[in-house]
């Protein structure tokens, strides 16, 4: 008792001094959670907010709790949204959240929003209602258009950064460019490489040339070579970059022009787009490759063969390497005598659909771990993967944080020796004490799930597909993963007595999906019955359908409590997609006709 | 427990099967009847398509791909080892029955292997550009993926407790989608399609469609049966997919249907 009248002497100031040292959000809340006095104190100071689940609290809430909020960051939709598993109209909308931001917190200056939807008008909401609004960063969002992107443009006083990773936007014309006024100078990250039609040339290099602050910039690909020339000569002092288009004629002028271009351009460590590049462009890049420290050449289908070794070569610094598989295990090899440094990898499949000669396998894969032992993030597609190679992999590489594999072929077993890669992703979560991101694939069994259960301890994220044999699988991994945030599973044998294993398990979870599982509508209302603390949320559009039909076409609106569908009929139905989340804000309101929460 | 989910995902990435002696024995070409092969689940309406070439080294593969793809460039490429994950465990493996798959259907999963749109759509561009330019001529017609997008559709049968998507702009032709289609269906027609047998006679029937009947809802709201209209002109007026019980789609005949 006596502590707790001295705390409540303690000038608030120095408490609020105090926390201003804790950046990382986990730790701002939970200090929050020691008394009301802190609860205060913390939340009238904080600036930063992290949602990583845009239906977990009401925005009304949030705003009301954090007034002084500066920057905010949400996330929207479901990971395997990306993948076409959510369908259209799903959710995710900015529009509540911009909205309560605007009535309570007004000094918000950063949005980043990632796997959103965000609207034209929400946009034109957010930049007249926050003064002071500096940064905007979208990622995998939609529903807005190039009109949006004038608004920010044009209203925005002191604009820092326009970030927009491969969003879907609507191309209304390349006027957008226009709309910074003439006394904006004050970009430092500008990127709108995911657009996909004309910009207007000329404002864009006016735009460059009043930003003495530019360190940013990625240019789409319907931004020429000329006029690449003509902006990195304007700014000496570029970061990173993402070229447009860099098909060049071979003695042509602009070439000449970019090469000289490039070689001013000492602080440029980070290189992106490449688009059609020439092969004769790739040689203007490579007087700056020695001081790279990002590279991404995922884009670029033209840079393969001895180009891509070529160019590799020189990228002694290199941290971060993004490439197509097309560049081959020769590739590889390169980049695994060159690369000594390198920290994480991605190969991407270059075609989706034919088993072209020059493509990746778990040779390319052993030599990069074999040469690259900082090696900490991989995202890795390929044809095939052994049991003995993951072995080595994790053996040389013990500092795995990341570790994602796709085999490209759902099921395929070790092809030297029919098994299931059981004991080569097991070898992966034993050695790998810091793993928190885990996507596995291939052939495998239970087996699997029980080392990922009892090693993993550190893991936070696990992606699965047609992985598993009964629901022996699903139940190890949520009785051991005592870290598991998020857990994503598709095409899995787990029926609902794994689903209901351990259900305050969830609680602990940021969200579990599951599609195409076997867990039937019983389960799901069990666990809602449960844990009403969760939302348990299905999608089933084939029962929208059927009413769809029922109706002769018409369809018929089927408002979110209404239970016609979930209590009539059989509940051993099964379940197309199940999506679970902690929630304070209760059941969604904005929820479509073939979501229903239960 | 079995979900017939062997049956729906044959499909996503590239082929891969490694070509080794045994493999090439499987995946030889070989004209004869449905079912002639022991465990051999579906067939041949389009093995009058194929050449009947031998494999000799592991880039047949690619060969066989580039031999029969005459009308379907890039994204049309045949999958064969699909059929070896359509076998689903390690003990059929050894038949390789999947290996046997002899038409150009692509069965495919949704969202799998796992790229974002946004890649994917851009790849497609960016690939096709590529490829033409490598290209001296062009044997065949056109590139079907020119557009930037996927045409996805959903799928429904009768009966069915899941409804599937296909992207209509990866199949040049009606055979394909049908094969694909009954690939993707057939495990819900047995109830679980394990038993081999089973579903071939099954698959026989789908074949002379004297159970199934494939039907299509256009732009108008109306259901018209596949097959009535020129594929391009199907492709870009189809809006939904139903595989009904031939009973029921008697109502549904082939009219000739006046363009706008």
């Amino acid at each position: 008792m006596k502590v707790q009248s001295a705390m409540f002497y303690f000038p608030e100031e120095v408490i609020e001094h105090i926390f201003s040292f804790l950046t990382h959000h986990p730790d701002r809340n939970t200090v929050s959670t020691v008394c009301k006095a802190w609860y205060k104190i913390e939340r009238l100071s904080r600036c930063e907010v992290f949602v990583g689940n845009c239906y977990a609290i009401r925005p009304d809430r949030a705003a009301a709790r954090f007034p002084g909020l500066r920057s905010l960051t949400l996330k929207g939709k479901p990971h395997f949204a990306d993948f076409d598993l959510v369908p259209p109209d799903w959710g995710g909308l900015a529009g509540p959240w911009i909205e309560a931001m605007a009535r309570s917190c007004p000094n918000l200056e950063e949005l980043r929003m990632k796997r959103m939807v965000v609207s034209d008008e929400s946009l034109e909401l957010l930049v007249h209602a926050f003064p002071n609004f500096k940064a905007l960063v979208l990622v995998s969002c939609e529903g807005f258009s190039t009109d949006g992107l004038a608004a920010v443009a044009r209203s925005c006083k002191s604009l820092r950064e326009l970030d927009l990773q491969e969003n879907e936007i609507e191309d209304r014309g390349p006027r957008w460019l226009n709309s910074f006024p003439d006394m904006c100078t004050s970009l430092v990250s500008l990127n709108f490489a995911c657009l996909k039609g004309e910009v207007n040339l000329k404002s864009l290099e006016r735009l460059v040339c009043r930003s003495p602050n530019l360190k940013c910039l990625r240019l789409n690909r319907a931004v020429p070579v000329e006029t690449l020339a003509k902006i990195m000569n304007q700014c000496p002092n570029l970061e990173d970059l993402g070229t447009g288009s860099l098909l060049a004629d071979q003695f042509s002028e602009a070439y000449v022009s970019l090469i000289s271009a490039l070689q001013k351009c000492k602080k440029l460590r980070s290189l992106s787009g490449f688009w059609d590049a020439s092969p004769l462009c790739l040689l203007a890049v490579y007087p700056i490759c020695a001081n790279l420290t990002g590279l991404n050449l995922s884009y670029a289908p033209t840079v393969q063969g001895q180009d891509f070794i070529n160019l590799i070569q020189h990228c002694v610094k290199l941290l971060r390497l993004w490439v197509l598989d097309s560049v081959g295990d020769k590739g590889l090899a390169v980049v695994a005598s060159a690369c000594k440094e390198l920290q994480e990898l991605r190969v991407f499949p270059s075609d989706l659909f034919a088993a072209g000669p020059a493509t990746v396998t778990e040779e390319g894969l052993v030599a990069i771990s074999t040469g690259c032992p900082k090696l900490n993030s991989l995202l890795y597609f390929c044809h095939s993967m052994t049991n003995s190679a993951l072995i080595t992999v994790s053996k040389n590489c013990p500092n795995f944080t990341r570790f994602r594999l796709c085999i490209l072929e759902p099921r395929k077993p070790d092809p030297a020796t029919n098994e299931p890669l059981d004991e080569g992703f097991g070898a992966v979560v034993k050695t790998c004490k810091n793993l928190r991101r885990f996507s596995i694939s291939g052939l495998l069994t239970d087996q699997v799930f029980y080392y990922i259960g009892k090693y993993a301890k550190a893991l936070e994220m696990l992606s699965i597909a047609f992985a598993g044999d009964t629901d022996q699988g699903m139940t190890y991994v949520l009785n051991g993963c005592k870290n598991l945030r998020k857990l994503e599973i598709r095409d899995c044998p787990f029926g609902d007595g794994a689903l209901l294993a351990d259900v305050t398990k969830y609680e602990t979870m940021r969200s579990l999906w599951m599609s195409s599982c076997d867990i039937s509508l019983r389960g799901c209302k069990a666990l809602a019955t449960k844990m009403p603390s969760l939302n348990v949320e299905i999608i089933n559009e084939w029962e929208a359908e059927m009413e769809e039909n029922l109706n002769n076409g018409v369809a018929e609106v089927i408002s979110n409590n209404n239970n016609k569908h979930i209590n009539n009929g059989n509940d051993e139905r099964k379940v197309e997609k199940l999506y679970v989340y902690r929630t304070v804000g209760g059941p969604r309101t904005d929820a479509p006709d073939f979501v229903w929460t239960l | 427990m079995s979900p017939p989910q062997d049956h729906h995902f044959a499909g996503g990435g590239g082929g891969g099967v490694v070509a080794t002696g045994e493999d090439l024995k499987e995946t030889e070409l070989r004209l004869g009847l449905p079912g002639s092969a022991p465990h051999d689940k579906k067939l041949g309406l389009t093995l009058d398509l194929l050449p009947s070439k031998g494999f000799a080294s592991a880039g047949a593969k690619r060969g066989f791909s580039d031999a029969i793809d005459t009308s379907s460039r890039d994204n049309g490429g045949v999958l064969f080892s699909n059929a070896v994950a359509a076998s689903g465990s390690a003990s059929s493996k050894a038949d390789a029955s999947a290996a046997k798959e002899k038409g150009p259907a692509k069965a495919q999963v949704v969202g799998w292997p796992p790229i974002r749109s946004y890649r994917k759509n851009t790849m497609a561009t960016a690939t096709n550009q590529v490829k033409t330019k490598d290209e001296a001529s062009s044997a065949g017609p056109e590139p079907k993926q020119n557009s930037n997008s996927c045409l996805y559709v959903k799928v429904s049968m009768d009966g069915a407790p899941y409804l599937r998507k296909v992207d209509l702009k990866l199949y040049s032709g009606y055979k394909e989608l049908s094969i694909a289609l009954e690939k993707m269906f057939s495990g819900f027609t047995s109830g679980g399609g394990k038993d081999e047998s089973h579903s071939e006679t099954r698959t026989k029937d789908l074949l002379n469609k004297s159970e199934y009947v494939l039907t299509y809802e256009d732009k108008d709201g109306d259901w018209m049966l596949v097959g009535d209209v020129p594929w391009v002109m199907f492709v870009e007026s189809c809006k939904k997919l139903k595989i009904m019980k031939g009973s029921d789609a008697i109502g549904l005949a082939p009219r000739a249907k006046n363009q706008n």
